[in-house]
């Protein structure tokens, strides 16, 4: 089970009230784009194993968007954070090295 | 005028705990800056509450108010005065970036008294149920079943659930099955 702390209310949301967003931090590509730009956009995803960062949305609760940094081997969770914002927060970057030292660090 | 009924008509149901249909409920969706000293007075007139807190649920004896998400609040009053108050909040609101509406007829209210309530909520919500983790003038938004609902407790053995009205007595019927003698996991009592 996975539990992900809402930045918006606060509430620890059990992972049956969230809806998985995918990966986060894309940079978007839409009308005019070249279509390397658009297949990377539309199509190319990370999945590593091990640091993630994804969206995740409380559909149940307060209905917000917001980012969670986890692990996906292990399911270990580093951390959540605002959706308004284009990378993870130093702090939690920091957090997840200390952790991981072999960790490749955030490459969006 | 038509005959406004809620969406059970006032049904109510005796098992380990009672099940009722409140009966018609002014409901308001508040939407705008929590932040603005404008929002706030507004409020302040309709439901005479302050502005609440990150989930937290206000009492007046005019109406209360809940936090919905960071910027939407759900207004209760009385179902009579629902078009007197908006009208009263669209005035005070005029130049804000704040939306309101009368929610009073898309809306399902439900009571659930007995010392099982949080039991009973527990069987259908992964929330947490405990007198910490839902204490008194916090209201939840999570689910019942597949449901979208929103429940705080009023008291330790009362609790008020709010949801959508087209499923209300899909609610209903989850309620007083889960409320069936002999059914009780017992955790929270």
């Amino acid at each position: 089970m996975l539990l992900l702390n809402c930045p918006c209310c606060g509430i620890d949301a059990d992972e049956t009230e969230l809806e998985a967003g995918g990966e986060a931090h894309i940079t978007r590509h839409g009308a005019g784009a070249s279509d390397d730009d658009f297949e990377t956009y539309m199509f190319m995803r990370k999945n590593p194993k091990g640091v993630h960062f994804e969206r995740w949305r409380h559909a149940y609760g307060c209905g917000k968007w917001f980012h969670a940094a986890r692990c996906t081997m292990t399911l270990e969770v580093f951390g959540t954070y605002s959706a308004q914002t284009l990378e993870p927060p130093k702090a939690l970057i920091n957090k997840i090295k200390k952790k991981r030292p072999d960790w490749e660090g955030f490459v969006k | 005028m038509s005959n406004a009924v809620s969406a059970m008509n006032g049904a109510s149901f005796k098992g380990s705990v009672t099940i009722k249909d409140t009966g018609l409920q002014g409901m308001i969706t508040l939407r705008g800056d929590f932040k603005s000293a404008v929002v706030a007075k507004a409020l302040k007139t309709a439901t005479g509450t302050a502005m609440p807190e990150t989930g937290q649920i206000l009492h007046s004896a005019k109406g209360s108010a809940a936090w919905m998400s960071p910027d939407e609040l759900l207004l209760l009053v009385d179902y009579t005065k629902v078009d007197a108050i908006i009208a009263k909040l669209d005035k005070a609101l005029s130049g804000e970036h704040a939306l309101v509406i009368n929610v009073s007829d898309a809306r399902a209210m439900f009571e659930i008294k007995g010392a099982a309530t949080r039991d009973i909520l527990a069987k259908g919500s992964p929330a947490d149920m405990s007198k910490e983790g839902l204490p008194v003038g916090v209201m939840r938004r999570s689910r019942l079943g597949q449901l979208a609902v929103a429940f705080w407790m009023d008291d330790e053995k009362t609790a008020h659930m709010v949801c959508f009205r087209s499923v209300g007595e899909h609610v209903f019927m989850w309620l007083k099955n889960a409320s069936e003698k002999g059914s009780l996991p017992k955790y929270y009592t």
